[in-house]
This record gives C-alpha cells, structure tokens and sequence, in this order.
C-alpha cells in the first residue's frame, strides 16, 4: 500500500443523531439531553421564574408575601381542547386562565402556577413554543408567577397533540368568605358578560359548524375583575365562574349548594347576536354553552349597584349585568323568567350538548 | 335576531293570548304534532299563559322517539362492525335500544360520528374509500328530501361504499290513527311547519273532513305557536273544520315541488313501526329497489334482531296524547335524561324530555 491507494479520510464517519428541532419525539420526554434541551429552548425562556431558574426538583415559596393572615387556596385543572389554537385564544391561554379563575373564585389573590405538559410525539415545537409564549403573557396578565412543570411525550396516537395540567395557589385575606353554598334569600344575581363566546368560538374553528363565524373566545384571567368587586361589594357571597355546562349548569351547583331558589330574566342576559344565530341553527341553548371568561357573581341587594359598577370598569366586564336574584323556595332550582312572560325550570344539563335534527 | 325577535315579542303575545281568551267559552283538546313545538311550548312557557280550557296535548312528532326498536338496535348492531363509519344526527346517539346506544358502542372503539347533514355523511365515504359509510336516516318528511338527495348524489359520485338506514316515517297516517283510536281526545291540530314547508297542505283536506277536526299548519316560535292556537280555537267555537295555515311565510298549500319530485323517485311508501305505537300502513318511506345498493339493510346482514323494551315506559302513551309525562310512574324517579327508559325522555323534541326540563316543580308558578 502506497500513499496514493490509502483512503482519504474526510471526517468523522460516525452520523450525528438528528436533532430534531421541528419536531417533539419520544427523547424529548427521556429526561437526558433532549429535554434539557426542550428546556432550555422552549420553556425557561418564556416562563423563567427565580424558582425554575433554581433547577431543583421543587420550588420554594413563601405563600403570603404581604397578606398577612388568612387562607391558602389550590385549585387544579386539566385542560384539553381541539383545535389548540382558536379564535381568541390557545390551550397556552386557556391553560392559565382557567385556573387562575378557578383560584379567584375563593376570593383568592393568584399568586403560583405549576405546569405539566403531556405532548405528543410528532408535535410542532414552533407551535409549542408560540403557546408557551401565550401561557407566559397570560400569566403576566394575571400576575402569577409560574413556580414548578414537567414534561412528558407520549407515542402518536396516544393524546391530542398536547394537554396542560395547571395548578395554582393563591393567598385568600382574612375575612374574605365565598362559597357556593353562600348565596341567601334576596341575593342579587350579576354575570360580568355574554354568555357562550368561547364554546361557539371553539366549534367554530373546528370547521363542524358548516358556517364561519367572526366569534372569538372569551378567555381572559379574571382575577383582577374579581378583585375590584370584592373590594366594591365586601360581602360578595358566591363568585363562580360559568365553565362547561354553561350559566344554567354552573348556577344549579350553586342553587344546590346554597339550598336556594335562583330566578333569572331570560331578556337580562347578554348574548352576542352571533352567539345568538350560531346556536338557533345548531339547536343549541347559549345557556348552556361554555365560557372561559365570565363570572357569575352574587352579592346582598345593598352591594349589587356597587359590584355592577365595578364590573363595568374592568375591560372583560363592560357588558356586565344583574340578571336575577335569590329566594328561599322551591330549594335547589333555578327558574327563568322567559321573554314573553312564562316562568319554567333551567335544568343541568345531561350528559353531551346534541345538535337537533330539524 | 332578525326574522326571529319580532315573532317572540312580549306585547304581541299578549295581544293574542287576550284574543284566545275573549274567543274561548269551553274545554278544547288541541294537539301539537312536532316536538320541536311541544319543546317551544315549553320553554318559553306558553302553557302557562294560556287560558285554562285549553289543553295542549303533544303528538308524534318526534323523529328520534318513533323510530322503531327494531331500527335501533340495527344501527347499534352495523355501527359496531370493526370498516363501519356510521353517522347520525346526534340527538339519535342517546336513544336507548335494547343492550345499549350509540354512545356505549363509540365507547367500545365504534366509529360513531355526529352529521349535521347527511351529505356530510356522503363526504366522508368519499373521503375513506376503503370503510363503509352508513348514514342514519331518520325522520319526517323534513328530512326526507335531503337523505333522499344524499343517496342521488352518492349514485352520481359513484360511491360503492355509502348506504343509508331507513326510518322515514309520514305524518298524515300518523294522524289518522291518533284520530281514529277509539281512545282519541283530540278535536283540533297544530300541524307540523317544517313538515309542511316540504308537503304543502293539500294532504290535510281529506283528514279535517272525515274526522270533522280542525287543522291549522302552525311555526315555531311564540307567536306562530299562539297564532295557531287562536285559528283553531276560533274554528272550534265557531263548529268549521276547515284546513287553515298560520305559517304562511314559509308554507304554501303545494310546498316544496322539488323536493316532493326527489322524495317520488328515491323513496316509495310502506308500512312501518313506530316506537310506543305501533304498525301504522302506509305511515313509512322505504327505498326503491333501484337503489337496493345503497339500503343498509340489504348490504349488512342485520335482519334477525331481538328487541326488548322496557316494560314500565309509557311512550307509546305519550306519543298519542292519551297521557302526559308527570302521569308515568318512572318519570322524573327511574327514567330521566341520564338514565331513559324511552326516546321521549332523551330527545330535544320527545315530550318528557321537554317537561323534565322545563316543568318539572309544580310549584314553579309559587
């Protein structure tokens, strides 16, 4: 063998493994280099906490910075939807909003966020990262700090692109006392909106509904808005915000809670036209279709003027509206006074909303 | 909304409820015949600002409800099979056959989707060559030109891989067997808008004579629906029994010509069963042999089926106007939208659904 027959050796021959920028695949979840790497490229740069920063295995928090006494509260949620990005919002918003709200409802102030990812082998990681960043500008909005998450990768097939898992914590001062058992006899009944935008926005853009619509979904942190009103109206006694199910589903849970009767005027409650023709085609009742940014809020007579007020000052609650009140009996139903002057039950819904056939 | 608010308004309502009640000088049994009036009815509680004489009794018009067991448990049996897509309007998916419904076969790993049209259904057997598409055909004469005209367009697209299962059923046989029951307390009708935007009125002459009732083709909303009351009412005091149409903005005496041509070259008339009531002859639409590849029934071998229906259900009742929800023992106690016993109680149109929802506290006036 001469120098001219050696081989010329141009490099390294052993292939570098792909590195899958575009893509989520199963290594991204193997808890090595690739999820570091997700990490580090996707999530701290938008969610970056002192606590994510820290790279334990928990975060530290001390839970009333300046509250003083009062009570710890936790809520948490799975959040799940299809399309993951909608008119109005994503699963990133959504995610974040949803248990912000949930947490507020105590009367809470939100303070910390956990996250966990369940993503789908075969996921965008563009797509990823843009609801990332959405959860990041909701959790500004809201003024939570996003404190702990996790990641997991499932195989194709074995989840819906991908579902987030929030928790949160929020600090709830003393004296504050809301419950869904709290509402008494002639309570007066406020929504801060109308009813039905983020399910109609959600079908819509699922292309199911054979007709577009301009609707966009309500979803917003609403704790603020609550804040205000609890500061307008000391003695609110029940906040519960109108999620699956509807305004007739989430007020039963509070008229059974409260062993309550609720009577709402069907002509007081504000549906957006659109809303309105999307469900009369589909057979749908806008009562009954979700909202992610709405609060029912009941209060004593002598504070509605004043959380109405308060409403109408906060940007997601300038429709706003005292819809109804609260008496002894019959326990455990809500009536609707309907627009031409019939009163009849508003029932839980069962089971999945069905279209109607003709 | 438009076209919808002004037929809802409060004053006009009253105007004519105060017109029923100037009208009106004894009990009159008046029958609606479309559940989608007896759930208006309801919801917007116009029973309870009518006058007392009137009783309104609630028909058979409730497509998800008179669809047969026998029908039912067909879809459950084709929808289970492993290259099936079967789609159906989805108040059907919660009807209750005999060992379950559409949703617990969708559970069991069933392909079960919902349409809003079944041309709907004709786009996704073309979409997946390789399953069978069934689409669920049901209803009155409403839905009749329309999965008639899925199954033309199929034949045109040359589709091997679509069929419908057939539960068309007629409204005017319907009629008269409610009237010609020896139990009948029926002495005027609502009849159904919608069914008649399609078939005109032409059919009711022959009815309103031989059985010296009223009928008055009646909407949807408030004041269409008190309309019709009051149209009939006046027919009643005054003893005519004439056909008349109080939905004339979107009903003509002829109806819709082309639609009845498609329903003429598709469909021919049999006897058929409705659920709770019976055989009725020549109360069915079936296929025309012509189109023996696109009839479910032919193409899967679902012919011996057992049904079993629950023996405390009283829909068959019901579907007459011989009795009301709150009389049946299980209502509101074993049967509710949760747990039904019978079609009436899961359907948006059926009857009991509608009281359950609506009216289920007598004290509701307290």
């Amino acid at each position: 063998m001469n120098e001219e027959t050696l081989p010329v050796i141009q490099g390294s021959v052993c292939p570098v493994p792909l590195k899958h920028h575009d893509t989520i695949v199963m290594g991204h979840g193997s808890g090595g280099r690739m999820t570091q790497e997700l990490i580090q490229e996707i999530f701290q740069p938008h969610l970056a906490s002192p606590q994510l920063l820290a790279g334990n295995d928990f975060a530290e928090m001390i839970p009333a910075p300046s509250h003083g006494n009062g009570r710890l509260a936790v809520s948490t949620d799975s959040h799940i939807v299809s399309p993951l990005v909608f008119p109005g919002g994503d699963i990133g918003r959504l995610s974040v909003c949803g248990t912000v709200n949930d947490v507020a409802m105590s009367g809470a102030t939100p303070l910390y966020l956990t996250a966990c990812f369940i993503l789908e082998e075969g996921l965008s990681t563009s797509l990823l990262e843009s609801i990332v960043i959405s959860m990041s500008e909701a959790a500004k909005e809201a003024g939570v700090q996003i404190v702990a998450g996790d990641t997991k990768v499932v195989e194709k097939g074995k989840a819906d692109g991908l579902f987030i898992n929030t928790t949160g914590m929020g600090w709830i001062p003393e004296g504050v006392e809301i419950s869904g058992a709290g509402a008494q006899p002639g309570d007066i009944v406020l929504i801060s909106g109308t009813m039905g935008d983020h399910g109609i926005a959600v079908l819509s853009a699922r292309g199911e509904l054979g007709f577009e619509t301009e609707i966009q979904s309500d979803v917003a942190p609403l704790n603020h808005l609550i804040r205000s009103v609890i500061d307008a109206a000391p003695h609110t006694h029940v906040l519960r915000d109108p999620t699956r199910g509807g305004l007739a589903t989430t007020l039963n849970e509070i008229a059974c809670q409260s062993n309550m009767c609720i009577t709402i005027e069907e002509s007081l409650i504000p549906v957006q036209p659109a809303v309105n023709a999307a469900c009369e085609m589909l057979g749908f009742d806008p009562f009954y279709v979700a909202n992610e940014g709405k609060v029912i809020v009941i209060v004593p007579e002598a504070e509605a003027e004043a959380a109405l007020t308060a409403m109408h000052l906060n940007p997601y609650g300038k429709n706003a509206a005292v819809i109804g009140n609260v008496s002894a009996t019959p326990v455990s139903r809500v009536l609707l006074k309907t627009k031409i002057g019939g009163t009849r039950i508003m029932d839980v819904l069962a089971g999945e909303m069905l279209p109607r056939i003709c | 909304m438009r076209y919808l608010d002004e037929y809802r308004d409060a004053a006009l309502v009253k105007n004519i409820v105060d017109r029923i009640d100037r009208t009106i000088t004894q009990p009159w049994v008046i029958m609606e015949i479309c559940g989608g009036q007896t759930h208006s009815i309801m919801q917007n509680g116009l029973d309870q600002i009518l006058p007392a004489e009137i009783e309104l009794v609630h028909g058979p018009g409730c497509p998800v409800c008179v669809t047969s067991l026998e029908l039912v448990d067909k879809a459950l049996a084709i929808a289970s099979k492993p290259d099936v897509i079967f789609c159906s309007f989805g108040d059907m998916l919660r009807v209750p056959g005999s060992t379950g419904d559409l949703f617990s076969i969708r559970a069991k790993g069933g392909q079960v989707r919902v349409v809003y049209s079944p041309l709907d259904a004709v786009k996704i057997a073309k979409q997946n060559p390789d399953k069978q598409v069934v689409f669920f055909a049901i209803g009155f004469e409403t839905t009749a030109p329309a999965n008639a005209m899925s199954v033309l367009q199929a034949k045109a697209l040359g589709l091997t891989n679509y069929s419908i299962l057939v539960s068309q059923v007629k409204v005017p046989p319907a009629m008269h067997a409610i009237l010609g029951s020896p139990t009948n307390r029926v002495q005027g009708f609502l009849a159904a808008g919608h069914v008649c935007s399609v078939m005109g009125y032409w059919e009711y002459y022959e009815i309103a004579e031989k059985y010296k009732v009223p009928i008055t083709v009646t909407g949807f909303e408030p004041v269409d629906l008190l309309n019709g009351v009051l149209m009939t009412v006046q027919q009643l005091e005054a003893g005519k029994h004439e056909v008349q149409n109080a939905y004339s903005r979107v009903v003509s005496k002829e109806g819709n010509l082309p639609s009845q041509k498609i329903l003429k070259d598709v469909f021919q008339v049999c006897d058929r069963n409705w659920r709770g009531i019976g055989m009725i002859p020549q109360s069915g639409l079936c296929l025309q042999p012509e189109f023996d590849a696109f009839n479910a029934e032919v193409r899967f071998n679902v012919g011996e089926i057992q049904t079993r229906e629950s023996e405390i259900c009283i829909a068959g009742q019901i579907l007459q106007g011989i009795k009301k929800p709150p009389q049946c023992p299980a209502f509101g106690t074993f049967c509710n939208p949760e747990n039904p016993l019978g079609a009436t109680m899961v359907s948006s149109e059926g009857a009991c659904s509608a009281y359950y929802r609506y009216a289920r506290n007598e004290s509701v006036n307290a």
